[in-house]
């Protein structure tokens, strides 16, 4: 459904955000309404000089049971109105398992765009239509703000760490992509466009796109980093060097060196990349060399991919096994 | 009001013209004087926000950022929110009418640190001197919030002067809140019980805790974005192992009790306006005393609702959007307390009164658009666009400048002992309300259009409600500048006001008019609640018995 002076609803949740948007209205200006008739009528009706009744004012104990009306009707409701809202807010945020993965790199200004195919593109988002979409961003410089008005989102992208945003779009178009976050000079030209298309056109899409017939994938593109940067040397059946395997590792819990016990996600990655003596696994030493400032965020990229495609080539438990 | 036959006239001696010279203005230690500088002070800085504020209008009409240079806009857009924020509405209701009022409303003769208040409105210029340096040396692009690490590493502009000037400002803010704390602490006259104290008088008092518990936190936050600036040390930036993250979480702590300095006063001002028009005491006067402090003490834990889609938990944003709810209760309460004043009253319908009206009107619209960014998932599609613009602006300029000058009418026979042009100043009133909302009503539909704030670039569809946005600036401007002038000449000019032309009974009316520099020849005895306006033959309040008041 699409409402005049509403931008269009084009994702799974913008109709929620909507009827939350709307019913506020609606409540909203029914309650202001109601305050602004109120203050006229008194004003007209007590105006100085007026011969309105002004005896029986309220009593004391009339007055206080008045005040607690007002106080807890309007509490009342919003405890109504923040489970709502907050629901779905828990919604647009918790990614589903099963997206299509896409990484977005903002930078000053301009937003880069890795599909796992390989294709890349700048300021333009291809993606199908109906299906999940999970996001995984982060900024180069300055904070930016990957911005669908579209779809009712919008996040922050961080530099130093990775956000994930993810969004179902329901309707094939053209839609806006802004920053929305300011980020300096040409803040206001960071703008691109989200290309929603039908499953066929973005099969078409993906196999056109590029100059070159067939784009490197990001998982062979991060296999051949793993190689070329000795990552291989230690973390791929050495037995000079002690390391942890990293088949099977991505969302697997780690347990640290400190006693701790953390989840392998991206960030987990990208800082045991840039900051391996940070999270120590439990049983190893901390002799790997920091890659910080000799990898783009392309690479870093590249590499998580790589690492997350090595599911299943061993056992998970081998991993344990130093 | 009843014009009373007798002349009046202006006292021999009065605070006005006890020393005529420059260097008696500049070292006075009379807080009514002090008010005065404030007043010229701040009405300087709200011309060169106001400024900003047209030259961005003017290039809104147009998509393609064809007047300016983005450089210049966003820069632009800082002056406008650096100097409107902190150099004209923090000091604007506290310094001015506080400083004037506060002392006179307990029944004082002057602060608890006269020399202070001085020195306040001193270190409040000199912080002044650094962010007009910083603009005239080339200016500062980061936005008022200055969000790191843009403002800490990237930002080409004049970052550090203009964190200078905002640092020692915020001395400014900490002298004056310490000084009304102990003022009121200390010098209430006798019989000045806490709850017979003027709402303004409470408002102040919270507005202070707030200057004095918030203002440092701005401070620091400040010294660690030079710190990095200047030093290169790792706080805020991630390359250099700092979290951005954490600066936006200082900020807000600092800046979000800000907006509660700002709007506090403002509301102290409406109940003083509108149970001296309806000539009632104010409804519930106890509910909107705490509701005061509890808008003082939640708005410090409310600070995360900035940041419901900046990276923070969502966990945390969900405490964070509960909390926002909670505190828009005792702002409700306030809604409602003036609306139910209004009930029985015998109400007048003086320039004052209309601004009161408006400013019920547009913080009402303002706080109901506050509730619908407290709702986390609705905030996440309007947050950073227009949306959060015209809410602010709703409360900001709707809410606290509307106080402001409905406060200065009410106020300027005190002060300047003269009446202003009544007709005249009703017209300014009506059509400041018709341009505000002719300018800030479409930025509302713009936001959720989804327009991004800080674009002067921006998508074709955006521009009609962009140009009608501005078609309200030639009314606002007006709504401004009549008061500037006819109050300017009213000084001067007017007609004798005499002591208290609105036949109200707080203290500051029952002293000649202008006051005489101590105030009160001998101190008053206070024996009653305020807002006793128990004059009109057929009105039935209920009236307070010595015991009743000896049982508080």
């Amino acid at each position: 459904m699409n409402l005049p002076l509403l931008p269009y609803e084009s994702s799974s949740y913008a109709a929620s955000v909507d009827a939350i948007f709307l019913s506020l209205l609606l409540l909203c200006g029914a309650i202001t309404l109601a305050v602004f008739v109120v203050i006229i009528f008194f004003c007209i009706r007590y105006r100085r000089g007026s011969s309105a009744d002004r005896t029986h004012y309220p009593s004391h104990g009339e007055q206080v049971g008045i005040e607690f009306t007002w106080i807890i009707i309007p509490f009342v409701i919003f405890i109504g109105l923040f489970i709502w809202a907050g629901n779905v807010y828990y919604e647009m945020f918790s990614p589903p398992t099963d997206g299509l993965a896409i990484y977005v790199i903002g930078k000053q200004w301009m937003w880069k765009i890795e599909h796992p195919g390989g294709q890349r593109e700048i300021n333009q988002l291809h993606i199908p239509v109906n299906r999940n979409i999970v996001l995984t961003l982060t900024s180069q410089d300055v904070i930016h703000d990957f911005d669908v008005p579209a779809f009712r989102i919008k996040h922050d992208v961080l530099p130093g760490r990775y956000v994930r945003m993810w969004f179902k779009a329901t309707q094939t178009g053209t839609y806006h992509l802004f920053c929305g976050q300011y980020c300096g000079d040409f803040h206001s030209r960071m703008a691109g466009s989200i290309i929603v298309m039908s499953d066929l056109d973005y099969a078409a899409w993906l196999q056109g796109s590029g100059t070159q017939s067939a784009p490197e994938s990001l998982v062979a593109e991060g296999s051949r980093y793993f190689h070329s940067l000795g990552c291989s040397g230690c973390h791929e059946g050495s037995l000079v060097v002690h390391a942890p395997s990293l088949n099977g590792l991505y969302q697997q819990p780690v347990p640290l060196q400190s006693g701790q016990i953390v989840v392998a996600n991206d960030d987990y990655l990208r800082d045991s990349i840039l900051q391996p003596s940070k999270n120590v696994p439990a049983g190893y030493q901390p002799i790997m060399p920091s890659f910080q400032g000799l990898l783009s965020e392309e690479q870093i990229i590249a590499l998580i991919a790589y690492i997350k495609s090595q599911r299943n080539d061993l056992p998970p438990n081998s991993r344990d096994q130093p | 009001m009843t014009q009373t036959p007798e002349m009046h006239f202006i006292p021999r001696e009065n605070y006005l013209n006890q020393g005529k010279t420059l260097v008696s203005w500049l070292f006075t230690h009379d807080h009514k004087r002090i008010a005065l500088l404030y007043l010229i002070s701040i009405t300087f800085f709200f011309l060169i926000g106001s400024i900003a504020a047209v030259l961005m209008r003017i290039e809104l009409t147009n998509p393609h950022g064809e007047f300016f240079t983005s450089t210049t806009y966003n820069k632009l857009f800082t002056l406008h929110g650096v100097i409107m924020v902190w150099f004209f509405l923090i000091p604007s209701i506290p310094n001015v009418l506080g400083n004037f009022l506060l002392p006179i409303m307990i029944g004082a003769r002057d602060m608890a640190f006269p020399r202070l208040n001085l020195l306040s409105w001193y270190v409040f210029m000199f912080g002044g001197l650094f962010a007009l340096a910083s603009i005239i040396l080339g200016g500062v692009d980061t936005g008022w919030t200055f969000y790191t690490p843009y403002s800490s590493t990237y930002s080409n502009g004049w970052v550090i002067a203009m964190a200078v000037g905002i640092f020692i400002n915020g001395f400014s803010s900490i002298f004056t809140g310490l000084n009304f704390i102990v003022t009121v602490h200390k010098l209430r006259a006798p019989g000045m019980t806490w709850f017979r104290l003027p709402l303004f008088v409470w408002t102040l008092y919270s507005t202070s805790l707030i200057f004095v518990l918030a203002t440092p936190v701005l401070a620091i936050t400040l010294t660690l974005v030079a710190l990095e600036r200047g030093f290169g040390v790792g706080i805020f930036d991630p390359r250099i192992g700092g979290d951005p993250l954490l600066f936006q979480h200082l900020f807000w702590f600092y800046s979000h009790p800000a907006v509660y300095i700002m709007i506090l006063p403002a509301m102290g001002v409406i109940s003083e306006l509108i149970a001296a028009f309806s000539r009632k005491p104010i409804f519930g006067y106890d509910f909107i005393v705490y509701a005061s402090l509890g808008i003082a003490f939640l708005g410090f834990l409310v600070w995360g609702h900035h940041m419901f889609v900046s990276g923070q938990s969502i966990y945390a944003g969900m405490i964070f959007s509960l909390l926002s709810f909670f505190v828009a209760v005792p702002s409700a309460i306030k809604v409602f307390n003036w609306t139910a004043t209004l009930y029985k009253g015998h109400i007048s319908f003086e320039a004052p009164l209309l601004y009161a009206l408006s400013f019920i009107a547009l913080f009402t619209i303002g706080g109901m658009t506050g509730l619908m960014l407290a709702s986390l998932a609705v905030d996440v599609h309007v947050t950073q666009t227009y949306f959060i613009v015209a809410h602010f602006h709703y409360i900001m300029v709707g809410g606290a400048v509307m106080a402001y000058l409905g406060g200065i009418h009410y106020w300027f026979p005190k002060i300047s002992g003269r009446m202003y042009p009544e007709n005249l100043a009703r017209w300014a009133a009506v059509i400041l309300f018709v341009g505000f909302n002719l300018a800030f009503f479409p930025q509302f539909i713009l936001g959720y259009m989804g327009m991004p704030r800080r674009y002067h670039v921006y998508p074709e569809e955006f521009q009609f409600l962009n140009i009608v946005s501005t078609c309200g600036l030639p009314l606002l401007g007006l709504g401004y500048f009549l008061p500037l002038c006819y109050l300017g000449w009213s000084a001067l000019f007017g007609r004798i006001a005499g002591p208290n032309p609105w036949d109200a009974p707080g203290l500051e009316w029952q002293i000649p008019s202008p006051p005489p520099s101590e105030n009160f020849p001998c101190i008053p005895v206070v024996t009653r609640r305020p807002y006793d306006y128990g004059t009109n033959p057929d009105t039935h309040e209920p009236e307070e018995t010595e015991e009743e008041s000896h049982a508080r």
